[in-house]
Protein backbone atom coordinates (compact mmCIF):
# COMPACT_ATOMS: atom_id res chain seq x y z
CA UNK A 1 0.00 0.00 0.00
CA UNK A 2 1.32 3.42 -0.96
CA UNK A 3 1.94 5.74 1.97
CA UNK A 4 1.07 9.43 1.91
CA UNK A 5 4.78 10.25 1.89
CA UNK A 6 5.32 8.02 -1.16
CA UNK A 7 2.44 9.70 -2.98
CA UNK A 8 3.86 13.14 -2.28
CA UNK A 9 7.37 12.08 -3.22
CA UNK A 10 6.10 10.65 -6.48
CA UNK A 11 4.29 13.89 -7.31
CA UNK A 12 7.37 15.97 -6.57
CA UNK A 13 9.55 13.66 -8.67
CA UNK A 14 7.17 14.04 -11.60
CA UNK A 15 7.58 17.82 -11.38
CA UNK A 16 11.33 18.18 -10.94
CA UNK A 17 13.10 20.72 -13.12
CA UNK A 18 16.57 19.19 -12.84
CA UNK A 19 17.27 16.70 -15.57
CA UNK A 20 20.76 15.32 -15.02
CA UNK A 21 19.46 12.26 -13.21
CA UNK A 22 21.14 13.15 -9.93
CA UNK A 23 18.22 14.96 -8.30
CA UNK A 24 18.04 12.99 -5.09
CA UNK A 25 16.24 14.29 -2.03
CA UNK A 26 15.21 12.95 1.33
CA UNK A 27 11.84 13.45 2.97
CA UNK A 28 13.34 16.35 4.92
CA UNK A 29 15.17 18.15 2.11
CA UNK A 30 13.83 21.57 1.14
CA UNK A 31 12.94 21.15 -2.54
CA UNK A 32 12.62 24.90 -3.10
CA UNK A 33 16.06 25.69 -1.67
CA UNK A 34 17.56 22.86 -3.71
CA UNK A 35 16.14 24.46 -6.86
CA UNK A 36 14.38 21.24 -7.77
CA UNK A 37 11.03 22.84 -8.70
CA UNK A 38 9.96 25.98 -10.56
CA UNK A 39 7.94 29.01 -9.48
CA UNK A 40 4.62 27.44 -10.45
CA UNK A 41 5.17 24.42 -8.27
CA UNK A 42 3.75 25.88 -5.06
CA UNK A 43 0.36 26.35 -6.75
CA UNK A 44 0.59 22.97 -8.49
CA UNK A 45 1.30 21.25 -5.20
CA UNK A 46 -1.58 23.09 -3.54
CA UNK A 47 -3.97 21.99 -6.31
CA UNK A 48 -2.65 18.45 -6.11
CA UNK A 49 -3.11 17.95 -2.39
CA UNK A 50 -6.50 19.70 -2.30
CA UNK A 51 -7.73 17.44 -5.10
CA UNK A 52 -5.95 14.23 -4.18
CA UNK A 53 -6.78 14.37 -0.48
CA UNK A 54 -10.13 16.16 -0.81
CA UNK A 55 -9.32 18.98 1.57
CA UNK A 56 -9.01 22.75 1.63
CA UNK A 57 -5.86 24.49 2.79
CA UNK A 58 -6.57 27.68 4.74
CA UNK A 59 -4.69 30.86 3.92
CA UNK A 60 -3.04 30.64 7.33
CA UNK A 61 -1.37 27.38 6.31
CA UNK A 62 -0.03 28.76 3.04
CA UNK A 63 3.46 29.17 4.39
CA UNK A 64 6.03 28.00 1.88
CA UNK A 65 7.79 25.95 4.57
CA UNK A 66 4.66 23.78 4.86
CA UNK A 67 5.25 22.71 1.25
CA UNK A 68 9.03 22.62 1.22
CA UNK A 69 9.64 19.00 2.30
CA UNK A 70 7.82 15.70 1.95
CA UNK A 71 7.58 15.44 5.73
CA UNK A 72 6.13 18.92 6.13
CA UNK A 73 3.54 18.38 3.40
CA UNK A 74 2.41 15.10 4.94
CA UNK A 75 2.24 16.72 8.38
CA UNK A 76 0.08 19.54 6.99
CA UNK A 77 -2.28 17.12 5.25
CA UNK A 78 -2.70 15.04 8.41
CA UNK A 79 -3.32 18.17 10.47
CA UNK A 80 -6.04 19.38 8.09
CA UNK A 81 -7.59 15.94 7.80
CA UNK A 82 -7.70 15.78 11.61
CA UNK A 83 -9.32 19.19 11.97
CA UNK A 84 -11.83 18.67 9.14
CA UNK A 85 -12.96 15.28 10.47
CA UNK A 86 -13.22 16.56 14.06
CA UNK B 1 -31.97 31.60 -12.96
CA UNK B 2 -30.69 31.64 -16.54
CA UNK B 3 -28.94 28.61 -17.98
CA UNK B 4 -25.38 28.93 -19.26
CA UNK B 5 -26.71 28.68 -22.80
CA UNK B 6 -29.09 31.58 -22.18
CA UNK B 7 -26.28 33.65 -20.68
CA UNK B 8 -24.05 32.99 -23.68
CA UNK B 9 -26.88 33.97 -26.03
CA UNK B 10 -27.40 37.17 -24.05
CA UNK B 11 -23.67 37.91 -24.22
CA UNK B 12 -23.73 37.36 -27.96
CA UNK B 13 -26.71 39.72 -28.33
CA UNK B 14 -25.09 42.36 -26.13
CA UNK B 15 -21.86 42.12 -28.09
CA UNK B 16 -23.74 42.41 -31.37
CA UNK B 17 -25.85 45.38 -30.35
CA UNK B 18 -23.67 47.35 -27.94
CA UNK B 19 -20.05 46.47 -28.65
CA UNK B 20 -19.22 45.45 -32.20
CA UNK B 21 -20.71 48.57 -33.87
CA UNK B 22 -18.77 50.83 -31.50
CA UNK B 23 -15.49 48.98 -30.99
CA UNK B 24 -13.67 51.14 -33.54
CA UNK B 25 -15.09 54.33 -32.04
CA UNK B 26 -14.04 53.27 -28.52
CA UNK B 27 -10.52 52.79 -29.85
CA UNK B 28 -10.50 56.12 -31.67
CA UNK B 29 -11.83 57.98 -28.63
CA UNK B 30 -9.53 55.99 -26.32
CA UNK B 31 -12.24 55.10 -23.86
CA UNK B 32 -15.20 52.87 -23.23
CA UNK B 33 -18.04 55.08 -21.95
CA UNK B 34 -19.10 54.29 -18.37
CA UNK B 35 -22.67 53.96 -19.57
CA UNK B 36 -21.73 50.99 -21.75
CA UNK B 37 -19.89 49.39 -18.83
CA UNK B 38 -22.95 50.05 -16.65
CA UNK B 39 -25.19 48.24 -19.13
CA UNK B 40 -22.70 45.35 -19.29
CA UNK B 41 -22.78 45.12 -15.49
CA UNK B 42 -26.59 45.16 -15.46
CA UNK B 43 -26.47 41.86 -17.34
CA UNK B 44 -24.15 40.38 -14.72
CA UNK B 45 -21.29 40.22 -17.23
CA UNK B 46 -18.74 41.74 -14.85
CA UNK B 47 -19.20 38.71 -12.62
CA UNK B 48 -19.78 35.90 -15.07
CA UNK B 49 -17.63 33.42 -13.14
CA UNK B 50 -18.63 34.55 -9.63
CA UNK B 51 -20.97 32.39 -7.55
CA UNK B 52 -24.59 33.50 -7.40
CA UNK B 53 -24.24 34.45 -3.73
CA UNK B 54 -21.96 37.33 -4.76
CA UNK B 55 -24.17 38.44 -7.64
CA UNK B 56 -22.42 36.34 -10.26
CA UNK B 57 -23.66 34.17 -13.10
CA UNK B 58 -21.83 31.05 -11.88
CA UNK B 59 -20.38 30.07 -15.25
CA UNK B 60 -17.92 27.21 -15.01
CA UNK B 61 -14.46 27.64 -16.60
CA UNK B 62 -15.50 26.20 -19.96
CA UNK B 63 -18.61 28.40 -20.11
CA UNK B 64 -16.63 31.41 -18.93
CA UNK B 65 -14.15 30.84 -21.74
CA UNK B 66 -16.94 30.77 -24.31
CA UNK B 67 -18.38 33.92 -22.74
CA UNK B 68 -14.97 35.62 -22.99
CA UNK B 69 -14.83 34.70 -26.66
CA UNK B 70 -18.24 36.29 -27.34
CA UNK B 71 -17.24 39.59 -25.75
CA UNK B 72 -13.70 39.47 -27.17
CA UNK B 73 -14.86 38.96 -30.75
CA UNK B 74 -16.82 42.19 -30.61
CA UNK B 75 -14.57 44.42 -28.51
CA UNK B 76 -11.12 43.52 -27.26
CA UNK B 77 -11.01 46.38 -24.76
CA UNK B 78 -14.25 45.31 -23.10
CA UNK B 79 -12.87 41.78 -22.96
CA UNK B 80 -9.78 43.27 -21.34
CA UNK B 81 -11.95 44.86 -18.65
CA UNK B 82 -13.45 41.45 -17.93
CA UNK B 83 -9.97 39.91 -17.84
CA UNK B 84 -8.66 42.30 -15.19
CA UNK B 85 -11.85 42.92 -13.22
CA UNK B 86 -13.30 39.40 -13.16
CA UNK B 87 -10.40 37.04 -13.85
CA UNK B 88 -7.41 38.71 -12.22
CA UNK B 89 -8.97 40.55 -9.28
CA UNK B 90 -12.33 38.82 -8.85
CA UNK B 91 -11.01 35.28 -9.05
CA UNK B 92 -8.16 36.22 -6.69
CA UNK B 93 -10.65 37.53 -4.14
CA UNK B 94 -12.74 34.39 -4.52
CA UNK B 95 -9.74 32.14 -3.97
CA UNK B 96 -7.78 34.03 -1.34
CA UNK B 97 -10.17 36.53 0.24
CA UNK B 98 -11.53 36.27 3.76
CA UNK B 99 -15.31 35.87 4.08
CA UNK B 100 -15.50 39.55 5.08
CA UNK B 101 -13.47 40.66 2.05
CA UNK B 102 -15.63 38.62 -0.30
CA UNK B 103 -18.86 39.97 1.19
CA UNK B 104 -17.55 43.51 1.02
CA UNK B 105 -16.03 43.63 -2.46
CA UNK B 106 -17.50 40.99 -4.73
CA UNK B 107 -21.17 42.11 -4.83
CA UNK B 108 -20.06 45.68 -5.61
CA UNK B 109 -17.77 44.38 -8.34
CA UNK B 110 -20.59 42.25 -9.72
CA UNK B 111 -22.95 45.24 -9.89
CA UNK B 112 -20.27 47.40 -11.48
CA UNK B 113 -20.42 49.83 -8.57
CA UNK B 114 -16.68 49.57 -8.53
CA UNK B 115 -14.21 48.51 -11.17
CA UNK B 116 -11.05 46.64 -10.23
CA UNK B 117 -7.56 46.59 -11.74
CA UNK B 118 -4.54 44.36 -11.16
CA UNK B 119 -1.44 46.38 -10.31
CA UNK B 120 1.65 44.21 -10.74
CA UNK B 121 3.87 45.68 -13.47
CA UNK B 122 6.13 48.69 -12.99
CA UNK B 123 8.35 50.89 -15.16
CA UNK B 124 11.21 48.37 -14.77
CA UNK B 125 9.37 45.18 -13.82
CA UNK B 126 7.19 42.91 -15.95
CA UNK B 127 5.29 39.84 -14.80
CA UNK B 128 8.00 38.63 -12.36
CA UNK B 129 6.53 39.69 -9.04
CA UNK B 130 9.74 38.86 -7.17
CA UNK B 131 11.29 41.98 -8.65
CA UNK B 132 8.64 44.56 -7.77
CA UNK B 133 10.03 47.79 -6.36
CA UNK B 134 6.82 49.04 -4.83
CA UNK B 135 7.45 48.55 -1.14
CA UNK B 136 5.48 48.22 2.07
CA UNK B 137 6.35 48.75 5.69
CA UNK B 138 4.16 47.49 8.50
CA UNK B 139 3.00 50.21 10.88
CA UNK B 140 0.45 50.40 13.69
CA UNK B 141 -2.11 52.02 11.40
CA UNK B 142 -1.59 49.52 8.60
CA UNK B 143 0.89 49.04 5.77
CA UNK B 144 2.67 52.03 4.28
CA UNK B 145 2.99 51.64 0.50
CA UNK B 146 5.37 53.51 -1.79
CA UNK B 147 5.92 52.97 -5.48
CA UNK B 148 4.80 53.31 -9.04
CA UNK B 149 2.87 50.88 -11.20
CA UNK B 150 2.74 51.02 -14.99
CA UNK B 151 0.78 49.42 -17.85
CA UNK B 152 -2.21 48.81 -15.60
CA UNK B 153 -5.31 48.16 -17.69
CA UNK B 154 -8.34 50.21 -16.58
CA UNK B 155 -6.36 51.87 -13.81
CA UNK B 156 -7.50 55.23 -15.13
CA UNK B 157 -11.09 54.54 -14.12
CA UNK B 158 -10.79 51.68 -11.60
CA UNK B 159 -11.93 52.18 -8.02
CA UNK B 160 -10.02 49.26 -6.53
CA UNK B 161 -6.48 48.09 -7.18
CA UNK B 162 -4.96 44.75 -6.28
CA UNK B 163 -1.44 46.00 -5.64
CA UNK B 164 1.57 43.69 -5.47
CA UNK B 165 4.36 45.05 -3.27
CA UNK B 166 7.44 43.75 -1.51
CA UNK B 167 8.54 44.14 2.10
CA UNK B 168 11.09 46.95 2.26
CA UNK B 169 13.26 44.85 4.58
CA UNK B 170 12.79 41.20 3.64
CA UNK B 171 11.62 41.42 0.03
CA UNK B 172 8.64 39.18 0.79
CA UNK B 173 5.84 39.83 -1.68
CA UNK B 174 2.32 40.62 -0.46
CA UNK B 175 -0.96 41.58 -2.16
CA UNK B 176 -3.00 44.57 -0.97
CA UNK B 177 -6.49 45.81 -1.82
CA UNK B 178 -6.03 49.54 -2.34
CA UNK B 179 -8.90 51.94 -2.99
CA UNK B 180 -8.54 54.88 -5.31
CA UNK B 181 -10.09 57.08 -2.64
CA UNK B 182 -7.19 56.46 -0.24
CA UNK B 183 -4.87 59.39 0.39
CA UNK B 184 -1.71 59.19 -1.72
CA UNK B 185 -3.20 57.26 -4.65
CA UNK B 186 -3.17 58.94 -8.05
CA UNK B 187 -3.26 57.75 -11.65
CA UNK B 188 -2.00 59.11 -14.95
CA UNK B 189 -3.58 57.87 -18.15
CA UNK B 190 -1.17 56.43 -20.73
CA UNK B 191 -1.42 57.32 -24.39
CA UNK B 192 0.44 56.66 -27.63
CA UNK B 193 -0.18 52.91 -27.38
CA UNK B 194 -0.13 50.42 -30.24
CA UNK B 195 -3.46 48.91 -29.16
CA UNK B 196 -5.76 48.63 -26.15
CA UNK B 197 -6.33 52.34 -26.55
CA UNK B 198 -9.81 52.05 -25.04
CA UNK B 199 -8.54 50.01 -22.09
CA UNK B 200 -7.85 53.04 -19.91
CA UNK B 201 -4.23 52.04 -19.23
CA UNK B 202 -2.62 54.17 -16.57
CA UNK B 203 0.29 54.51 -14.25
CA UNK B 204 -0.51 54.41 -10.54
CA UNK B 205 1.45 56.49 -8.10
CA UNK B 206 1.40 55.26 -4.51
CA UNK B 207 2.80 57.91 -2.22
CA UNK B 208 2.69 57.19 1.53
CA UNK B 209 -0.51 55.19 1.12
CA UNK B 210 -1.67 53.63 4.39
CA UNK B 211 -3.50 50.38 3.69
CA UNK B 212 -5.54 48.92 6.57
CA UNK B 213 -4.51 45.51 7.89
CA UNK B 214 -7.83 44.04 6.78
CA UNK B 215 -6.98 44.91 3.16
CA UNK B 216 -4.18 42.38 2.89
CA UNK B 217 -5.22 39.63 0.46
CA UNK B 218 -4.00 36.22 1.54
CA UNK B 219 -1.07 35.83 3.86
CA UNK B 220 1.68 38.37 4.41
CA UNK B 221 4.52 37.13 2.20
CA UNK B 222 2.22 34.84 0.21
CA UNK B 223 1.92 37.24 -2.68
CA UNK B 224 4.27 35.64 -5.14
CA UNK B 225 3.84 31.90 -4.77
CA UNK B 226 0.09 32.00 -4.47
CA UNK B 227 -1.70 35.27 -5.26
CA UNK B 228 0.30 36.45 -8.29
CA UNK B 229 0.79 33.00 -9.77
CA UNK B 230 -2.90 32.16 -9.52
CA UNK B 231 -4.04 35.62 -10.67
CA UNK B 232 -1.81 35.47 -13.75
CA UNK B 233 -3.05 31.95 -14.37
CA UNK B 234 -6.64 33.24 -14.47
CA UNK B 235 -5.49 36.10 -16.68
CA UNK B 236 -3.73 33.74 -19.08
CA UNK B 237 -6.84 31.62 -19.41
CA UNK B 238 -8.78 34.71 -20.36
CA UNK B 239 -6.08 35.78 -22.83
CA UNK B 240 -6.05 32.33 -24.40
CA UNK B 241 -9.74 32.77 -25.21
CA UNK B 242 -9.06 36.34 -26.34
CA UNK B 243 -6.78 34.85 -28.98
CA UNK B 244 -9.57 32.60 -30.17
CA UNK B 245 -11.88 35.61 -30.22
CA UNK B 246 -9.61 37.84 -32.30
CA UNK B 247 -8.78 35.03 -34.70
CA UNK B 248 -12.46 34.17 -35.19
CA UNK B 249 -13.35 37.81 -35.78
CA UNK B 250 -10.46 38.13 -38.22
CA UNK B 251 -11.50 34.98 -40.06
CA UNK B 252 -15.11 36.15 -40.26
CA UNK B 253 -13.93 39.50 -41.64
CA UNK B 254 -11.63 38.01 -44.27
CA UNK B 255 -14.17 35.42 -45.43
CA UNK B 256 -16.84 38.11 -45.73
CA UNK B 257 -14.50 40.39 -47.64
CA UNK B 258 -13.24 37.62 -49.89
CA UNK B 259 -16.82 36.76 -50.89
CA UNK B 260 -17.53 40.32 -52.07
CA UNK B 261 -14.25 41.78 -53.30
CA UNK B 262 -13.58 41.36 -57.03
CA UNK B 263 -10.16 41.43 -58.66
CA UNK B 264 -9.20 40.29 -62.17
CA UNK B 265 -12.79 39.61 -63.05
CA UNK B 266 -13.63 37.26 -60.21
CA UNK B 267 -14.18 37.21 -56.48
CA UNK B 268 -10.91 36.99 -54.58
CA UNK B 269 -12.25 33.96 -52.66
CA UNK B 270 -12.01 32.07 -55.94
CA UNK B 271 -8.23 32.40 -55.98
CA UNK B 272 -6.29 29.42 -54.61
CA UNK B 273 -3.91 31.68 -52.70
CA UNK B 274 -6.76 33.32 -50.76
CA UNK B 275 -8.42 29.97 -50.09
CA UNK B 276 -5.14 28.71 -48.67
CA UNK B 277 -5.11 31.61 -46.19
CA UNK B 278 -8.74 30.99 -45.24
CA UNK B 279 -8.24 27.27 -44.80
CA UNK B 280 -5.07 27.62 -42.80
CA UNK B 281 -6.68 30.18 -40.49
CA UNK B 282 -9.67 27.89 -39.97
CA UNK B 283 -7.44 24.91 -39.14
CA UNK B 284 -5.36 26.92 -36.68
CA UNK B 285 -8.44 28.39 -35.07
CA UNK B 286 -10.14 25.02 -34.61
CA UNK B 287 -7.00 23.67 -32.96
CA UNK B 288 -6.80 26.68 -30.65
CA UNK B 289 -10.44 26.41 -29.62
CA UNK B 290 -10.06 22.68 -28.93
CA UNK B 291 -7.02 23.43 -26.78
CA UNK B 292 -8.89 26.11 -24.82
CA UNK B 293 -11.87 23.80 -24.27
CA UNK B 294 -9.54 21.08 -23.05
CA UNK B 295 -7.86 23.50 -20.64
CA UNK B 296 -11.27 24.70 -19.48
CA UNK B 297 -12.22 21.16 -18.53
CA UNK B 298 -8.95 20.74 -16.60
CA UNK B 299 -9.69 23.97 -14.75
CA UNK B 300 -13.21 22.82 -14.02
CA UNK B 301 -11.74 19.67 -12.46
CA UNK B 302 -9.13 21.76 -10.58
CA UNK B 303 -6.48 19.50 -12.08
CA UNK B 304 -2.90 20.25 -11.04
CA UNK B 305 -1.85 20.31 -14.72
CA UNK B 306 -4.33 23.09 -15.47
CA UNK B 307 -1.81 25.89 -14.88
CA UNK B 308 0.84 24.62 -17.27
CA UNK B 309 -1.77 23.72 -19.85
CA UNK B 310 -3.20 27.23 -19.52
CA UNK B 311 0.22 28.70 -20.27
CA UNK B 312 0.52 26.43 -23.31
CA UNK B 313 -2.89 27.57 -24.53
CA UNK B 314 -2.00 31.22 -24.00
CA UNK B 315 1.22 30.92 -25.97
CA UNK B 316 -0.44 28.99 -28.79
CA UNK B 317 -3.60 31.06 -29.21
CA UNK B 318 -1.84 34.42 -29.00
CA UNK B 319 0.62 33.36 -31.72
CA UNK B 320 -2.22 31.88 -33.76
CA UNK B 321 -4.27 35.08 -33.42
CA UNK B 322 -1.33 37.17 -34.62
CA UNK B 323 -0.93 34.91 -37.66
CA UNK B 324 -4.64 34.90 -38.54
CA UNK B 325 -4.98 38.66 -38.04
CA UNK B 326 -1.90 39.20 -40.21
CA UNK B 327 -3.40 37.03 -42.94
CA UNK B 328 -6.67 38.92 -42.63
CA UNK B 329 -4.86 42.18 -43.35
CA UNK B 330 -3.23 40.43 -46.32
CA UNK B 331 -6.60 39.37 -47.73
CA UNK B 332 -7.89 42.93 -47.38
CA UNK B 333 -4.84 44.21 -49.26
CA UNK B 334 -4.60 48.00 -49.22
CA UNK B 335 -7.88 48.24 -47.35
CA UNK B 336 -6.39 46.16 -44.55
CA UNK B 337 -4.03 49.02 -44.00
CA UNK B 338 -6.85 51.39 -43.15
CA UNK B 339 -8.70 51.89 -39.90
CA UNK B 340 -11.87 52.07 -41.98
CA UNK B 341 -11.80 48.27 -41.81
CA UNK B 342 -11.73 46.29 -38.53
CA UNK B 343 -8.83 44.00 -39.44
CA UNK B 344 -6.40 46.88 -38.93
CA UNK B 345 -7.49 47.06 -35.28
CA UNK B 346 -7.59 43.27 -34.88
CA UNK B 347 -4.02 43.06 -36.18
CA UNK B 348 -2.82 45.51 -33.52
CA UNK B 349 -4.87 43.90 -30.76
CA UNK B 350 -3.54 40.44 -31.56
CA UNK B 351 0.02 41.58 -30.96
CA UNK B 352 -0.76 42.60 -27.39
CA UNK B 353 -1.83 39.06 -26.51
CA UNK B 354 1.71 37.80 -27.05
CA UNK B 355 2.95 40.27 -24.45
CA UNK B 356 0.48 40.61 -21.58
CA UNK B 357 0.22 38.26 -18.57
CA UNK B 358 3.75 37.04 -19.28
CA UNK B 359 5.27 37.21 -22.75
CA UNK B 360 5.53 34.04 -24.79
CA UNK B 361 9.27 34.11 -24.09
CA UNK B 362 8.69 34.23 -20.32
CA UNK B 363 6.35 31.23 -20.51
CA UNK B 364 8.44 29.11 -22.85
CA UNK B 365 11.07 28.00 -20.28
CA UNK B 366 8.34 26.66 -18.00
CA UNK B 367 6.78 24.82 -20.92
CA UNK B 368 10.21 23.50 -21.94
CA UNK B 369 10.68 22.13 -18.41
CA UNK B 370 7.48 20.17 -18.82
CA UNK B 371 8.72 18.84 -22.17
CA UNK B 372 11.97 17.67 -20.57
CA UNK B 373 10.02 16.00 -17.76
CA UNK B 374 7.42 14.25 -19.84
CA UNK B 375 8.59 13.74 -23.41
CA UNK B 376 11.94 11.95 -23.10
CA UNK B 377 12.61 8.25 -23.65
CA UNK B 378 12.87 6.61 -20.22
CA UNK B 379 16.21 5.05 -19.36
CA UNK B 380 18.10 6.97 -22.07
CA UNK B 381 19.64 9.54 -19.70
CA UNK B 382 23.39 10.15 -20.04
Amino acid sequence: MTTMEEQIRSFIKSNLVVFAGDAVFTDDDNIFELGYVNSLFAMQMLSYIENEFALTVDNDDLVISNFATVTNIATLIRKIQGSQSA
Amino acid sequence: MRTAQEILQAAQAFAEEELRPQAGAFEAEEEIPREVIRRLAQQGFLAASFPVQYGGLALDPVEYGLFTEEIGKACNSMRELITVHTSLVGESLLRWGTPAQKEHWLPKMARGELLAAFALTEPDVGSDARGVRTTYVKTEEGFLLQGRKKWISFADIADLFLVIASDAQTGEVTAFLVERSQTGVSTTKMSGLLASKASHLAEIDLHDVVVPHENVLGRIGGGFSYIVNSALDHGRYSIAWAGVAIAQESLNAMATYARTRRQGGKLICEYDAVQALLADAHVQLQAARALCLSVGRLRKDKHHEAMIQTSIAKVFTSKMAMKVATDAVQVFGGNGFSNQYPVERLFREAKVLEIIEGTSQVLQPVIAQQVLRTCHHRGAEA
